[in-house]
């Protein structure tokens, strides 16, 4: 013999990437169809995500182009009390820079004269040139200019449509009528939806004391629009005042600060919903990864052969590598079409949220993120079975049986599994911003994984370790399919169950939100409020309410006051300490307390005592706080809060901690003084009442206008309208979304179920020709996508359970509504639909015969 | 002539479980340039897993496999993959055309893999060789059994191998399509002078190979037509 050649002697095969791609390409030939079943699991979330993020873009681009229309000036000073003497000296060196509009904001009642009713309007009392960018839109046009020359007033669009009331009609606002000028149609940076909640009627300036309304204790915002020549950069000029501002109680608004908190606050709430998309997409990855390892599995003679003939196990792995990336690219393409599609109706969708009109844009930027998305993910996803074909033994070419894998364990997996995890982790950072919540998204994602796989491999344990030996053939063969090689337990029971979770959340996050701003209509409770009562009125309101034969339910005093101090802890400490965790506002806010030594029905006492035996005569005062008032304030019993009263300075400590049932209706206080403290200072009232009906409530509130036209009313029905509008365009927006899911969810229920048939098919075909009849394998079928269905189906549902209530309490905050039946119901539609696809999927073996199956599945 | 397959002390041993099963053992033969010889034995004789071992298609426990004067047991899978390309042609019991290919693209694979240019003329060659040119452009699922195994020796042909290993070549085709198919294996060897490893069952197409190969319970029990010392 020759002398042995060495390894080293071989020459080194060259990867030939031209001829893998040609051959990823034929290797796809008789799967095209199961290819795009695949994709299309993905293509749904691609289209979400790349939907969501062009609205952004588009969104983006009109708040950049109208940014000077969103606040109509360059800069506007405000105030929520009527500014002192120290506050208008600085706004008006500041104005005296430029140009001034003056506005005051208040709740008032406002009087229909020709309809005969009254509603609770915003009233804006105007003086100056505002706006002076943009415009304020009315019909006719010229009235939103011409209003301010006499005793006018421009009305609420809807308002007049709901009144029946023309240009030329009357209204009265506190004592003083006013000729309707115009139809008020849009304000610069106003959104439709908070017009909805509280309706605009503007008058002139000059005219508001004259209304009466302007009374002690009144709420009234002081507003100041000023124009500044272009030598003055207005961000410049606030940050220099901030200071002062902030000392007197002054906020303010520039173009570039409304411009980042609005695009802030519409990021977020767009981060919100590409995470909804995010999860579809998710949803769809698992569909990809099940899709494709049984892909593989059907590709093993293949590439056993391939292997025989010299190929590597690096060129075999790149000719599947390639056909999941042009998979990955044309689903990519595919959801970015559809995306920049679906864009276009999302600004009708969320019109009623846009300050400005936003015209869809096609965002290349986005299209190309999703494209990258959709290869991206179908690799990650479809890496863990990809990975196995290096693994797969060229014997497999002589002995079918053969176990085809060269050694079980793969430590490149777990680099996937890591890969995987991170991916999910850093894209939901990008969409929320901190990396708490992306961290919470990512672990309960591996939870709900890690529950459905083990429940999935204790089911089979459990099935194997404790089979029913005597029980029928069918009920042994349907058991036994959950267990046997190349069985579909843990496949469908994780893609099912996740879809199930993930939808199941979904639905009981919005359920419970939307309890949240639910009021219940309960026989008992009032269905009227009066508020903005004076200390002076108060007897006489109460005794014109028991001669219209209303019962006074509740009557609560309310005083104005801010927290000045928690501890040593002031507003100016917590916005420099972040980890104190406690947000700066809760300083800056007013707060509308009441006093009182009793808890109302709606109370409850979760620590300390509060009764008539509050000590009020220390230099302490004990005080009462909301739980979850509390909680944000991390204040406990003990500790000690300073309250400016409109300038006196009160300390209290903090005696007692009450839970709130917030959904009663009745006024309802994060915090109560006891009685004996605040009785001398400026205060108002609020009075509950109930109405028979309609004509009564019109008739109360009618007179009470009449004699007080201070005194705002406003009925529950009104307020559940306005409720039920804002509820009913959030529910929609986040149903749309969700959608997504649930499309997707089913794709992948459809996709994992027919990846399965191709298994199933060759058993029921052996069982079919050693005599089974149609009904054995129909009922062996069925027992066995019932099983799956049930199991993923109900842990599916368990972990909806558990989402949401972390969810609702840690996320948002708010009291977790369990609702069983919807989920229970969701749980019976996805056992019954993953019977129902695998029941239809068998159909094609049980009515023809074995041999032409056999034939053409093969 | 040279030695082209040189077996010393095969042994194969597979775990099952805690159990060994030893299914191959003292092995030891060499084959030459230009020899045809079948390996023949009942069922579970190990004839396929010693095949096996001689392609390079798995690894023996102990002793060694030289293949064309390459030591194939030192050498990784993917080395041995190379080796096969180089070297070794394959028949298979069922064929193991790819589905997904056409006749002409199955046996353009393996020269395709070297990097071969003008694959698809030498290809349509072996394709007419073995009387099936007119059918090129078809399926695997196009043909019949015969027509498939013409492809395949068309494939095992066509990277001009040192040594060509069939298993059971004719095990899945009726007499008269196996007489056929069988005649053309041979003619095909005679032509280009490569050396011919059957594993058959079928005594008869035993015969027709100059050297025959008897396992029993995994160790050689006969070995007639052994070539003189060269």
């Amino acid at each position: 013999m020759k002398e042995e050649q060495q390894p080293q002697d071989i020459p080194k095969q060259k990867l030939r990437l031209k001829w893998l791609l040609k051959m990823a390409w034929r290797d796809t030939r008789r799967s095209r169809g199961r290819l795009i079943l695949f994709l299309s699991s993905i293509v749904l979330g691609i289209a979400a995500l790349v939907a969501i993020n062009s609205f952004r873009y588009s969104l983006n681009v009109a708040i950049d182009e109208k940014a000077k229309t969103l606040i109509g000036a360059d800069l506007v000073m405000g105030m929520n009390k009527e500014p002192d003497s120290t506050a208008v000296a600085l706004v008006d060196s500041v104005s005296n820079l430029g140009r001034r509009s003056d506005e005051n904001r208040l709740a008032s009642m406002v009087y229909f004269i020709k309809s005969d009713a009254t509603r609770l309007v915003q009233v804006r009392a105007l003086e100056g040139e505002f706006p002076y960018f943009g415009e304020i839109e009315a019909d006719p046009e010229e009235s939103s200019r011409t209003f301010r020359e006499g005793q006018n007033a421009l009305v609420d669009y809807n308002l007049m449509l709901q009144y029946e009331a023309q240009p030329g009609d009357s209204i009265r606002v506190g004592s003083l009528k006013f000729r309707i000028a115009g139809a008020l149609h849009h304000i610069p940076g106003q959104t439709a939806l908070t017009t909805a909640i509280a309706p605009v009627v503007y008058i002139p300036r000059q005219y508001l004391p004259a209304t009466g309304l302007m009374q002690r204790g009144s709420r009234i915002s002081y507003y100041y629009y000023i124009d500044l020549p272009s030598s003055v950069q207005p961000d410049t000029l606030a940050r220099r005042l901030e200071p002062r501002m902030e000392e007197y109680g002054l906020f303010y608004d520039t173009v570039q600060t409304r411009k980042e908190g609005m695009g802030a606050a519409y990021n977020e709430l767009a981060g919100f919903l590409a995470l909804v998309g995010f999860v579809a997409l998710l949803l769809g990855c698992v569909g990809v990864a099940s899709a494709i390892h049984v892909y593989m599995r059907d590709k093993l003679s293949t590439i056993g052969v391939l292997r025989c003939l010299g190929m590597s196990s690096k060129q075999a792995f790149l000719v599947y590598l390639f056909q999941v990336i042009g998979m990955g690219l044309t689903g990519g393409l595919a959801g970015a079409i559809l995306g920049s599609i679906i864009q276009l109706v999302l600004p009708g969708l969320f019109g009623a949220f846009l300050p400005v009109e936003v015209e869809p844009y096609f965002s290349w930027g986005a299209a190309l993120q999703g494209v990258l998305l959709g290869t991206i993910v179908s690799v990650l996803f479809a890496l863990l079975p990809l990975l196995s074909i290096r693994r797969i033994s060229p014997l497999i070419t002589l002995r079918a049986s053969i176990e085809h894998l060269t050694s079980q364990r793969d430590p490149l997996q777990w680099a996937v599994y890591g890969l995987i995890i991170l991916f999910v982790l850093i894209f939901s950072w990008w969409q929320m911003g901190t990396w708490w919540q992306a961290l919470s998204f990512t672990g309960g994602v591996i939870g709900a994984f890690l529950v459905l796989a083990i429940l999935a491999k204790l089911l089979s344990w459990a099935i194997r370790r404790f089979f029913p030996a005597n029980w029928g053939y069918v009920w042994r063969q349907g058991l036994a399919n959950l267990y046997r090689p190349n069985n579909q337990t843990l496949l469908l029971t994780v893609s099912i169950g996740l879809g199930t979770a993930l939808i199941g959340t979904l639905y009981m996050v919005q359920l419970t939100l939307l309890s949240e701003v639910s009021i219940s209509r309960n026989e008992d409770q009032p269905n009227l409020v009066l508020f903005d009562i004076q200390n002076a009125q108060k007897d006489e309101v109460v005794s014109m309410t028991k001669q219209q034969g209303l019962p006074v339910l509740f009557l609560d005093p309310m005083v104005t006051v801010r927290l000045e101090r928690k501890n040593q802890i002031t507003g100016a400490v917590a916005r420099n300490d972040s980890t104190l965790d406690i947000r700066p506002w809760l300083f800056t806010r007013e707060y509308r307390i009441t006093y009182r030594n009793n808890l109302t029905d709606a109370e409850k006492t979760e620590k300390g005592t509060w009764d008539e035996n509050n000590n009020i005569n220390q230099d302490i005062i004990p005080v009462s706080l909301e739980e979850r008032y509390a909680e944000r304030l991390k204040a406990d019993l003990g500790d000690t809060l300073v309250f400016n009263v409109q300038g006196a300075m009160i300390s209290t400590k903090v005696t007692h901690i009450r839970e709130v049932d917030w959904n009663r209706v009745q006024s309802n206080f994060q915090i109560v003084f006891p009685e004996g403290v605040l009785e001398e200072a400026p205060q108002f009232f609020v009075l509950m009442t109930r109405s028979k009906n309609e004509q009564q409530a019109a008739q109360f509130q009618r007179s009470i206008v009449e004699r007080f036209p201070n005194v705002s009313t406003i009925g529950l029905d009104l307020i559940l309208e306005t409720l039920d509008e804002v509820v009913g365009q959030i529910s929609f927006v986040i149903q749309f979304m969700a959608l997504f899911s649930i499309f997707t969810g089913l794709l992948v229920l459809v996709g994992s179920v027919n990846v399965s048939k191709f298994q199933r098919i060759k058993e029921s075909v052996l069982l079919r020709t050693l005599g089974a009849n149609r009904n054995q394998i129909l009922a062996i079928t069925a027992l066995e996508y019932t099983l799956l269905g049930l199991l993923a189906a109900a842990t599916g549902c368990l972990i909806a359970f558990g989402a949401s209530w972390a969810l609702a309490v840690f996320s948002f905050e708010v009291e977790f509504v369990p609702v069983i039946w919807p989920l229970f119901i969701i749980f019976l539609l996805v056992t019954m639909l993953t019977l129902a696809v695998g029941l239809l999927n068998s159909r094609g073996i049980l009515d023809r015969p074995p041999l032409e199956v056999l034939r053409r599945e093969a | 002539m040279s030695a082209i397959l040189d077996i010393q002390n095969l042994k194969k041993i597979y775990n099952s479980g805690s159990r060994e099963l030893t299914v191959l053992q003292d092995i030891n033969f060499t084959l030459y340039t230009g020899d045809t010889c079948s390996i023949v034995g009942p069922s579970g004789s190990g004839k396929t897993t010693l095949l096996g071992l001689c392609a390079g298609l798995d690894r023996a426990s102990s002793g060694s496999v030289i293949l064309n004067n390459i030591r194939l047991d030192n050498l990784s899978e993917d080395k041995r993959a190379q080796v096969r390309n180089l070297y070794v042609g394959f028949i298979f019991q069922n064929f193991q055309l790819i589905p997904t290919l056409t006749a002409l693209e199955n046996v353009m694979v393996p020269l395709e893999l070297r990097g071969e240019r003008n694959v698809q003329r030498q290809a349509l060659e072996l394709l007419e060789r073995v009387g099936l040119a007119q059918r090129h452009d078809h399926y695997p699922t196009q043909l019949s059994g015969g027509e498939q195994q013409r492809i395949s020796l068309a494939r095992a042909f066509s990277n001009k191998p040192a040594i060509l290993f069939a298993d059971e070549p004719t095990g899945n085709l009726d007499e008269e399509t196996g007489e056929k198919v069988e005649q053309l294996l041979f003619d095909l060897n005679r032509e280009t002078g490569t050396t011919l490893v059957l594993v058959t069952h079928d005594l008869e197409l035993a015969e027709k190979t100059k050297r025959i190969i008897r396992i029993k319970g995994g160790t050689v029990v006969s070995d007639t037509g052994v070539p003189a010392e060269r």
